[in-house]
């Protein structure tokens, strides 16, 4: 049979419910094993040294004195990882990241590592590695580098997507257009338009727990990683092939997370690891310092983005365009795209343009975020659509419910969209106590609305049964914030039976078929469609058990509330058989009872979300100060609310943090000033009031339970929300994020100089 | 470099090390003794997760040498429940969903009991100054403060 993955409505006895996550008393006992928390017998301290320098030829690298320091036991370069990607661009990307070739690209692009017995030999031995560089001319800033004078990131690179192939090389690797319709046309049909420039400062996602992986290959050429990451199967296949090796031969655990946001889905020092481990014949334990973390990890992408929108006197939006420009890091990426899909996803548009282009800069890898380049995006498009219902004399609400995609609506980005939730965030939004509260001086509220697509992907899960009739569930995605809870959920609801049966466990990458990355909000829709298929597989083998054991024929066996039952007048007096006491005899009726699933889970289903934001600016200093804040948003169907809830908070509190505080700060030089948590300033307590939250359910058609992805989509709004707020309290638009005080005086000055 | 010989109680324990005397109190529990339940976030006092208690005072274990550990009284996370009786404030953490990834919950745990041993009524803010040391990405804030504040009504009924 077939799995259905169609939504039908039903009532449910586990999914909804709030129980302890199971891999709670481990965490709050501190037994819970993050990725620097494993070690190995015999394991070495693996150190990298890193470029001081923004954009240097590497000439020389003289390890000669390091490797005579007593202790080291390897030290590696470039040489050392071989180019094995066979005209694969990206992972030669990957490579070149991981260790430089010929040029460091970035303030903290590695160029060496070294592995000794302990930690004080290993930083020792960076100190003694003598590299000759030629520094060259860098460019950190996005604007400045797509001008045809700036410094060349990588000669090779022509702009894709534009009509003719362009005859010099440039910053740009690609141009991509969106949208339908003729915004001419829609522009002249106009009563009102407005156009305006913004830019974002690039943020990092600012997980608590460095990376951190301990590697260890053996003589005989298997290995294995011990690693935090989202996605073990993808650092399996990448490190495999960087390190030339048979995935099967690399065994891949991935530990407990601490926070990932985006920022564990591509390999950083983990194939150095390897590498350092092959030359050492020993384990190596690899853990970055928080400084590296902010130096050579992925933080997001630094944008400018120009908008324009046309609506008439009515409301109704006649044309919108955006060019979006996104900083890439030195290697190309698709952010400018992404950010140009989502840039008009929330509203019903005829005439519609996006333009991005994807930037070069001296900066490191862009890597993903939360909802990667659509809060950028946002924070321009609804910070105009305020503007102009201002300009309109509309209420702000009132004109985005004018304009709202509905089901039917072709998206900017292409597809028509089903059952979405963006009207209905809206209208909850306009019936919320929140919008009527009463604010004082120096005080503004705003509103935003966001959009994501959310993923599905390659998912693989088995549901074994116990000889007890306890069952054990295995996933292949990573649990970031509590999704072994909401599988144990689905599990038990889908068997009928408690929760407290159910034990989710996260399996290791020899232990389970390929799993695609935890991102993309993908964690608990896929793997819950992936466990429902599991489970039914598994109640097929338990009727066919019960059929055996009552003597009848499958057909007649139904399986209800966690029993068989025989249906039929004819087996009127055989009473039901419980999944316990089918488990018990399973070693008579033909052994382990478990189902399995490897599914492609298609349909992950749009989310919406729409915020409320009240902020208070001291006009003297320029701080602000959140004071209160309102989350809506759509979850199909939320199976632990709790931890729905904590999506919407946390990404939240992310966004304010954006908007207010973070940003990566470059000295002329092209280095990094502040890459610490001193410096780097992310939201503590006692910035932020409570978050409250609203958890709207439009069914997702595309899953049996309705669920839709909730992670990404709560870090969109906060933005542009928290603009609008600060621009109705002090009546200047803010036009660069962060609104760092410095910046709201400067926007105050300048208003006052008129 | 000679190590140094420190004598000194970590939960109620007596216990012995020899540790370098530039190592810090967060690298011996970790990667000495084996209490790897205190995290390293930053290393520079910036993000709460290595919090331990040391004579009543909450302190930030990266900031604190292995060597200065003699002669006082340690605690950590490892010895905040009473045997497989979890401390008020470990239930409702889990109760209240205060922890999604866990990375920064021990500093959390740590830094909170602190604070009631201090203050056992806070009010919100000064729970939200009271933990304004320790950094956590995922949550917002708003369980850990819910959670804190059940915790304390629990200890007081108590
Ligand atoms: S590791 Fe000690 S404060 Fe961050
Ligand atoms: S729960 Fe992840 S940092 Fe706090």
């Amino acid at each position: 049979m077939n799995f259905d993955p169609r939504y039908s409505n039903r009532s449910f006895s586990s999914v909804g419910t709030r129980p302890i996550r199971p891999d709670g008393v481990d965490k709050v006992t501190g037994r819970a094993r993050y990725g620097a928390d494993f070690n190995m017998a015999g394991q070495l301290v693996g150190r990298i040294l890193r470029s001081p320098h923004a954009h240097a030829v590497i000439k020389k690298i003289d390890t000669s004195k390091a490797e005579k320091l007593a202790g080291v036991k390897a030290v590696i370069t470039a040489k050392d990882l071989p180019d094995l990607t066979d005209g694969d661009a990206a992972m030669y990307d990957i490579l070149d990241n991981c260790m430089a070739r010929k040029k460091a690209l970035y303030d903290g692009h590695a160029v060496a590592a070294v592995a000794a017995i302990d930690a004080r030999t290993a930083r020792q031995a960076l100190k003694l590695i003598e590299v000759d560089y030629e520094v060259l001319p860098h460019v950190t800033d996005v604007d400045e580098a797509m001008k045809h004078h700036a410094p060349l990131i990588n000669d090779a690179i022509f702009t894709e997507g534009l009509e003719e192939k362009p005859v010099k090389p440039s910053n740009v690797t690609k141009r991509t257009q969106y949208g339908h319709g003729d915004v001419h046309q829609g522009f002249a049909q106009a009563d009102f338009v407005v156009e305006r420039s913004f830019k974002t400062e690039q943020t990092h996602q600012g997980y608590i727990e460095p990376h951190a992986c301990v590697a260890s290959v053996n003589p005989d050429g298997t290995a294995e990683l011990w690693v935090c990451t989202q996605g073990h199967f993808v650092y399996r296949q990448h490190c495999a092939q960087l390190l030339g090796m048979e995935a099967s031969k690399l065994r891949v655990t991935s530990s407990e997370i601490g926070g990932g946001f985006g920022g564990k889905t591509h390999v950083w020092a983990e194939p150095v690891a390897l590498a350092l481990s092959r030359k050492a014949g020993r384990p190596v334990k690899l853990v970055m310092t928080r400084e590296e973390v902010f130096r050579a990890s992925g933080p997001t992408s630094a944008t400018s983005i120009d908008v324009k929108i046309g609506a008439k006197k009515d409301g109704t939006i006649t044309a919108a365009e955006a060019t979006l420009r996104y900083s890439c890091g030195p290697y190309a990426g698709m952010w400018a795209e992404i950010g140009a899909m989502t840039a008009f996803a929330c509203y019903k548009l005829e005439n519609v343009k996006t333009v991005g282009y994807e930037v070069l800069v001296n900066r490191p890898k862009t890597a993903a975020y939360r909802a990667p380049s659509a809060p950028m995006a946002a924070f321009a498009v609804e910070s105009a659509v305020d503007e102009l219902a201002k300009e309109i004399g509309m209420d702000p609400v009132d004109f985005r419910i004018k304009n709202a995609a509905q089901e039917g609506t072709r998206a900017s980005y292409g597809p028509v969209y089903g059952p979405i939730g963006i009207g209905p965030t809206l209208e909850a939004v306009k019936n919320h106590p929140h919008m009527k509260a009463p604010l004082g001086l120096n005080q503004g509220r705003g509103m935003a609305c966001g959009f994501w697509f959310n993923f599905g992907g390659q998912t693989c899960t088995d549901l074994n049964i116990g000889m007890d009739g306890s069952v054990s569930l295995a996933v292949g995605t990573v649990d970031v914030g509590g999704s072994r809870a909401s599988l144990s959920l689905v599990a038990a609801e889908e068997l009928g039976i408690d929760y407290s049966h159910v034990k989710a466990i996260v399996a290791d990458t020899s232990s389970l078929g390929y799993n695609d990355m935890t991102d993309g909000s993908r964690g608990t829709f896929s793997s819950s469609m992936a466990t429902i298929s599991a489970a039914r597989n598994a109640i097929k083998v338990l009727r066919e058990r019960a059929a055996q054991m009552w003597d009848i024929g499958v057909d007649d066996v139904a399986w209800e509330k966690g029993h068989a039952v025989a249906k039929g007048e004819k087996h009127g007096n055989l009473g039901k058989l419980s999944l316990k006491e089918i488990a018990a005899a399973s070693g008579k009726t033909g052994g382990p009872i478990a189902g399995h699933s490897e599914l492609v889970a298609d349909g992950a289903g749009v989310s919406f979300a729409t915020h409320i934001c009240d902020i208070e600016v001291d006009p003297e200093t320029g701080s602000t100060r959140v004071l209160r804040y309102t989350v809506v948003q759509d979850a199909g169907k939320a199976v632990h609310p709790t931890y729905v809830e904590g999506q919407y908070q946390g990404g939240a509190a992310q966004g304010i943090g954006w908007a207010l505080n973070e940003e990566y700060i470059y000295g002329k030089d092209g280095r990094l000033q502040n890459p610490g948590f001193l410096d780097y300033r992310i939201p503590v307590c006692s910035d932020l009031p409570m978050i409250d939250t609203q958890i709207l359910e439009i069914p997702n058609p595309n899953h049996p339970y309705g669920v839709r992805g909730v992670g990404e989509t709560s870090i969109v709004p906060p933005l542009a929300a928290i603009a609008n707020a600060v621009s109705n309290a002090v009546g200047v638009r803010m036009s660069h994020i962060p609104m760092s005080p410095p910046r709201i005086l400067a926007a105050l000055e300048a208003e006052r100089e008129g | 470099m000679a190590g140094v010989a420190v004598s000194t109680t970590i939960n109620g324990d007596h216990v012995e090390y020899l540790c370098q005397p530039d190592e810090t109190l967060l690298e011996v529990l970790r990667d000495r003794l084996g209490l790897t339940g205190a995290k390293e976030g930053c290393g520079t006092g910036d993000c709460g997760a290595c919090s331990v208690i040391v004579d009543n005072r909450l302190v930030c274990s990266c900031l604190v040498l292995g060597a200065e550990a003699e002669g006082r009284q340690i605690e950590t996370i490892e010895g905040m429940a009473h045997g497989d009786q979890l401390h008020p404030l470990q239930q409702k953490f889990l109760e209240h969903a205060a922890l999604q990834c866990g990375i920064c919950t021990p500093g959390f745990l740590i830094a909170a009991k602190d604070l009631l041993a201090k203050n056992p009524s806070p009010t919100e803010e000064e729970i939200r100054f009271g933990l304004a040391g320790n950094l956590c990405r995922c949550t917002g804030y708003d369980k850990i403060v819910r959670a804190v504040q059940d915790a304390a009504n629990v200890m007081k009924g108590a």
